[in-house]
């Protein structure tokens, strides 16, 4: 079958909703899950296919994240395809069951619909609650648009359950810009996707017939050994990550890579931005373009494990780098990805200046005019010397 | 103790897969104090094999009948597990037990 065939039905559908529709193809066997604006259309969704009978899976409706994470762990244990989906409070009450999934090797997917953290108190879509646990051992992706949080949520459970990587996965969605958007998408038939993504055969498991004791205490003499072991396998996920994108493309046709760019071959400027921000940012290089800066774009796909290789490749011959981020490390570096790029740069003998904007935070309107503002603003920054370690974009002084 | 195994002998998850391994930590060398029991004294009681939180007091032959009691067993302490907190002397009844320091004996 080719492609195109494949995708046969282009419909529009809400976000929210065919990430479910992935997570039923998928045949998911165990969903544990807390409803949490933006994440909630999701696992209500998937609530509903469960008590219709659409999918025979086990929900499992918990009393918070803490332990829907924790339940997940038990099913995923048990040797259930396990799926959950969260935002913001709820991520962060998840975060100590987090490093046990990562620490134990279990191939759980997630869905995060990414959303501020309070105080004060925001329903609305940023990346402070993602990088708030970047580094629990997960594999992390970031979709910018519906089709891509379709694609990826499939891509995850191959990567997170191939026997070389067993990993916990987050698939990364805006809050609301992305998740409540409806969209003209390519759902393709669900036998596709089964064939795509084999059934999943457990690893390690609580099998009272073979008994073994999972999640013992490490004593400091074995640590750190776990940690790195954990850790190989998180790098060496890439790629397989790689593979798995290529393998995507044959059947459905659509390519994606851990670190993408946009005009950015000859780019002197380059804008970098995750999740659906980025496609913002393509309108502002064109219009950049179009007044002659030699501007382009690069994203990134795969968050964790970081393309330090690929974005030193892809980075090395620009003079301005500007990072634009939707999180704050408070009292910090400034942006989260803005602080990754410069450490990954470092290295280089000759390397591009990095400048960091914060825009965004809870869902504040960012059009490609403000990012055609913030780079114009950095490079006369970077002119003069005088590049911040970094802005929050955009900030009232004083009522207007 | 057995060899510490390196990153990549680890199985997947850090799971256990030999059950009972436990047995192979040697606790033991842990310990600052150690208890010393005076055989004549101990009544077989077995009060310090309850309370020991290392289940470390365990029955040994006696070196010679003691004619108050009937047991040819008393309580004395299994090093290997023993972490010295002192708890079998504070409890034994008759106080046979003294905690002495590990260091210079
Ligand atoms: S508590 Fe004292 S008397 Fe009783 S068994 Fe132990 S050592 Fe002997
Ligand atoms: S000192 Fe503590 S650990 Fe050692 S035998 Fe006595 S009660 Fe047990």
């Amino acid at each position: 079958m080719s492609a195109e065939q494949a995708n046969h039905k282009r419909i529009g559908m809400e976000v929210s909703f065919a990430v479910a529709e992935a997570v039923k193809m998928l045949e998911v066997e165990a969903i544990a899950a807390y409803p949490i604006t933006p994440q909630t259309h999701i696992v209500e969704e998937l609530s509903q296919m469960v008590a219709d009978g659409d999918l025979d899976a086990e929900y499992i409706p918990v009393e918070s994240e803490h332990s829907a994470m924790s339940a997940c762990l038990g099913t995923s244990l048990a040797g259930a395809r396990t799926y959950t989906a969260t935002s913001s409070q709820g991520l962060a009450l998840m975060n100590e069951v987090l490093f046990v999934a990562s620490g134990l090797r279990l191939p759980i997917v997630m869905t995060i619909v990414n959303r501020s953290l309070s105080a004060p108190l925001s329903i609305w879509g940023d990346h402070s609650d993602i990088m708030s646990i970047r580094d629990v051992g997960w594999l992390q992706f970031f979709a910018e648009n519906g089709q891509e949080a379709f694609d990826l949520t499939i891509c995850a459970f191959k990567v997170a359950e191939d026997k070389r990587v067993l990993l916990p996965t987050g698939v990364n969605l805006d809050g609301f810009s992305v998740s409540h958007v409806v969209e003209p998408m390519l759902i393709p038939d669900p036998k596709l996707v089964r064939d795509f993504v084999p059934s999943y055969e457990p690893q390690l498991r609580a099998d009272p017939a073979d008994p073994v004791m999972i999640g013992p205490i490490g004593i400091p003499e074995i640590y750190t050994e776990a940690h790195m072991a954990r850790d190989v396998a998180l790098i060496q996920s890439r790629k397989l990550i790689d593979e798995v994108f290529a393998d995507f493309e044959k059947v459905f046709g659509r390519r994606y890579h851990a670190l993408e760019s946009y005009r950015a071959d000859d780019a002197e400027v380059i804008v970098m931005a995750m999740g659906g921000m980025a496609e913002t940012a393509m309108g502002a290089v064109d219009t950049l373009r179009n007044e002659g800066i030699k501007a382009g774009l690069v994203h990134i796909r795969v968050w964790r494990p970081f393309p330090f290789d690929d974005l030193r490749a892809m980075l090395k011959n620009a003079e301005l780098v500007l990072v634009i981020d939707r999180a704050l490390c408070a009292g910090g570096p400034g942006g989260p990805v803005a602080s990754e790029v410069r450490s990954a740069l470092y290295p280089l003998e000759k390397r591009p200046q990095v400048a960091c904007q914060i825009a965004g935070l809870s869902g504040r309107d960012v059009r490609a005019l403000h990012i055609v503002q913030m780079l114009k603003r950095s490079m006369a920054q970077a002119e003069a010397g005088e590049l911040p370690e970094y802005e929050l974009h955009n900030v009232r002084e004083v009522a207007q | 103790m057995a060899k510490l195994p390196g990153w990549k002998d680890l199985s997947l998850g850090i799971a256990i897969t030999d059950a009972g391994n436990a047995k192979e930590y040697r606790t033991g060398d842990w310990r600052s104090m150690r208890p010393v029991t005076d055989e004549s004294k101990c009544i077989s009681c077995g009060w310090c094999w309850l309370l020991c939180p290392d289940h470390s007091r365990q029955p040994f032959p006696r070196k010679s009948p003691k004619a108050d009691c009937p047991f040819d067993d008393f309580y004395d302490v299994d090093e290997y597990y023993c972490k010295g907190c002192g708890i079998c002397a504070a409890e034994c009844p008759t106080g046979a037990i003294k905690m002495v320091p590990e260091v210079g004996q």
